[in-house]
């Protein structure tokens, strides 16, 4: 039966019948997901239905995960019983499980024109020693969003570079208001202001260098990206106490009004806009320019799909990445009444959402020094960890940024 | 053995237990000694799988450097070098022993608790439940009342503060404070489980001896620490076991209110080393391990010193 389907393969292969070979899908493929909210979660029982009717006899498998228990799940799951087809995080997040050996090099469907061309913008992100490992299924850009009618009350317009940025914040300040929130309880949240400071200082390469611990975090370069953060501290940019909240704590400041802006991803819109902010007073902006000599560069978080190189299926597991990166597919499930973010292919059409339009036109013609992951993401997680606990030290007690870079110099040198 | 069964009574080989006849197996012989290890068998098993067994697995990976996935490999003392020069690690010790003094004052807050509570009067059954409750609900629920309690913009305590003219105060927020704040939330429950200890310790005091000491003029102060708490000994030394215990197993509640936060300044050893060795940002095993092993080594000092005090009672009741 096995040499039969091999014959019939080998002939729709070599007369080039690419539809007789996908229809030879057969047996089981195991999906391990972590969309387990709400919405994301009916994407993906959608996506496995759908191909599961695309190839009648295969049988689509899928195991929704609770997102924060996959995070250590995978590494038990990825050895022990390998899926087909398992979700995860772009970037250096993936170093763990390519080091290990436990994600398929899947370069092959990257050499494919259709991916090749439609995914080019993620495709660093995927790739780690010079091969890809996984596809990605969406991303969401950051930036700062911010109380429209607040600004227009004052007479403010959105910044376009670093003294403006800070005039606004003055202006915001003087009206007894807070020109920012943010939690930092979580940690990352700090790192996204991080990224922005030191992108717009130093530009990505640097950035990406330092993230790879190829740059001393004690290098006068760094510090300049503290000193221009420490202009804002100093100034009373950010809400009081803000170590205490997460991420949502911090969320009401801004719809009370007591706080004129948020930097965080587009995530963050969806609970603003449930809390009562019309479209008239929620707004995007672009991180401004600091250091006019580098290009901007945007965080994009990008979420993806693998294939364990345990995979029973990898055949299956391919031609479900493909469906999953596909125009039409990118489309629906990026959709505002789907996971409401970006899609990953340049065919597909971004949902007609006022934020979703404004970041996808930033990340596909206003970044051209290159799309972040985000700090936790690009930064080995060890390393991520002590410097994120840096940066909220330093929000809070900016006077002990030399002993925080030591510290994370220290760091540097053990982990890479 | 089967031989001298097929022979019984054979004069050239005497044999003592013979005269029984063929059915004394040596099961039978030796069942005064089979039946209480046959008995202790499951948890002998239980206590050396899951018990010594990952305690010897733990001092062997405090050896090597390992993130769950590749080889482990073997770097030798490396770990507890890092250990002494680690900062994050030097505040957990310091926090534990904050832990681990402090919250012994769950003890005396219990028993003038009980003391206060062991009253015949209407509807005391009902007071006693109210002082229970809070070791009742789960740990959690405890962290996050005493999170908005402290919370800095509308928690409770910093209204008070503000009625008597002091400033804001953000305790979880403040690294000098946190952990005397956490602490603070741990002592609500503890408090209330050493009084339940003392309340039922309380209904054994011997009131001839009560009645005794008042003749003698006894009262008050005296009376208490001479009569009532020597005889309270035994709830005093559970009471010290399960705080001191409750003490390093201070877990949930730090995770629950500020996750170790600010910058690691609340952190404790068993949370330390749950971040190092199984958090999203950690998976170093052996570092892990390696701080694992000095909390076991200063749980070990308490274990020794419990188990030396219930040997000695033991021979005193002899």
């Amino acid at each position: 039966m096995n040499t039969l389907k091999g014959t019939v393969a080998g002939i729709a292969l070599s007369l080039g019948l690419a539809t007789a070979a996908q229809a030879e899908l057969s047996g089981t493929l195991k999906i391990f997901s972590d969309m387990s909210n709400p919405a994301p979660r009916a994407v993906m029982e959608q996506m496995a239905a759908e191909f599961d009717a695309m190839h009648p006899d295969l049988a689509v498998e899928l195991t929704v995960i609770d997102r924060e228990a996959y995070k250590t799940q995978i590494r038990n799951f990825l050895s022990a019983n390998p899926p087909d087809v398992a979700n995860w995080y772009a970037a250096n997040r993936m170093r763990p499980y390519v080091s290990a050996g436990l994600f398929e090099d899947i370069s092959d469907l990257w050499n494919e024109p259709e991916i090749a061309d439609a995914l080019a913008s993620t495709k660093g992100a995927m790739t780690l020693d010079g091969k890809q490992w996984g596809v990605p299924y969406t991303y969401y850009q950051w930036g700062v969003y911010y109380r429209e009618d607040v600004y227009k009350e004052l007479g403010l317009e959105e910044p376009g570079d670093w003294d403006t940025f800070k005039a606004n914040c003055q202006k915001i300040l003087d009206s007894g208001r807070k020109c920012f929130t943010i939690g930092t309880k979580f940690l990352w949240t700090a790192g996204g202001w991080f990224d922005y400071l030191n992108m717009r200082t130093n530009g990505y390469d640097f950035h990406m260098a330092l993230t790879n611990g190829e740059i001393s975090w004690t290098d006068d370069r760094v510090k300049q990206t503290f000193a221009n953060w420490r202009e804002l501290i100093d100034m009373g940019a950010f809400i009081d106490n803000h170590q205490s909240y997460s991420w949502q704590e911090a969320l009401p400041f801004m719809v009370k009004g007591e706080a004129a802006a948020y930097l965080m991803g587009n995530f963050a819109v969806a609970p603003l806009r449930e809390a009562g902010l019309g479209t008239d007073q929620l707004d995007f902006y672009q991180f401004p320019a600091i250091n006019p000599d580098v290009e901007l560069a945007e965080d994009a978080p990008t979420d993806t799909f693998h294939i364990p190189s345990g995979a029973q299926n990898k055949e299956a597991a391919r031609e479900f990445l493909r469906f999953v990166v596909s125009a039409d597919n990118q489309t629906k499930i990026n959709s505002g009444d789907a996971l409401g973010q970006l899609p990953v292919n340049s065919n597909s059409s971004v949902d007609d959402d006022e934020m979703l339009n404004q970041g996808f036109a930033m990340l596909s013609s206003n970044s051209p020094g290159g799309i972040a992951q985000f700090f936790d993401r690009d930064a080995p997680a060890e390393m991520a960890s002590v410097a994120m606990e840096g940066f909220q030290e330093f929000m809070v007690f900016p006077d002990n940024l030399e002993d925080i870079l030591n510290r994370l110099e220290k760091a540097r040198e053990r982990v890479y | 053995m089967a031989q001298m069964r097929l022979a019984p009574g054979n004069g050239s080989t005497p044999d003592p237990t013979s005269h029984r006849g063929p059915q004394d197996s040596w099961l039978r012989r030796n069942r005064q000694t089979l039946a209480p290890l046959l008995f202790l068998a499951p948890g002998v098993i239980f206590f050396l799988f899951y018990v010594i067994f990952p305690i010897l697995q733990s001092f062997n990976l405090s050896f090597y450097r390992w993130d769950g996935l590749g080889e482990p490999q073997f770097i030798g003392m490396e770990n507890y070098r890092e250990l002494l020069d680690d900062r994050a690690f030097e505040v957990s010790l310091w926090n534990n022993l904050k832990w681990l003094l402090l919250y012994l004052l769950a003890i005396p807050a219990g028993l003038f608790i009980a003391l206060f509570l062991n009253q015949t009067v209407t509807g005391i059954r009902l007071y006693k439940s109210l002082f229970f409750f809070p070791f009742v609900i789960s740990q959690v629920v405890v962290g996050l009342v005493f999170s908005w309690f402290y919370d800095p913009t509308f928690g409770l305590l910093n209204q008070v503060l503000g009625w008597v003219g002091l400033g804001p105060l953000n305790v979880l927020g403040d690294p000098t404070l946190v952990t005397y704040g956490i602490i603070a939330a741990g002592l609500w429950p503890q408090t209330a489980y050493c009084m339940i200890l003392y309340l039922t310790g309380l209904n054994a005091v011997d009131p001839e001896q009560v009645e005794a000491a008042r003749l003698d003029g006894a009262k008050g102060a005296k009376m208490l620490w001479y009569v009532i708490i020597p005889q309270l000994r035994p709830a005093t030394f559970v009471a010290f076991v399960v705080t001191i215990i409750g003490a390093l197993r201070s877990f949930d509640l730090i995770s629950i209110m500020t996750n170790g936060g600010p910058f690691g300044s609340s952190r404790v050893l068993s949370f330390y080393m749950f971040e190092k060795a199984l958090s999203e940002y950690g998976f170093r095993m052996g570092y892990g391990a390696a701080i694992a092993v000095v909390l076991f080594l200063i749980m070990l000092c308490f274990i020794a010193y419990f188990l030396w005090s219930m040997y000695q009672d033991d021979k005193g009741g002899r």
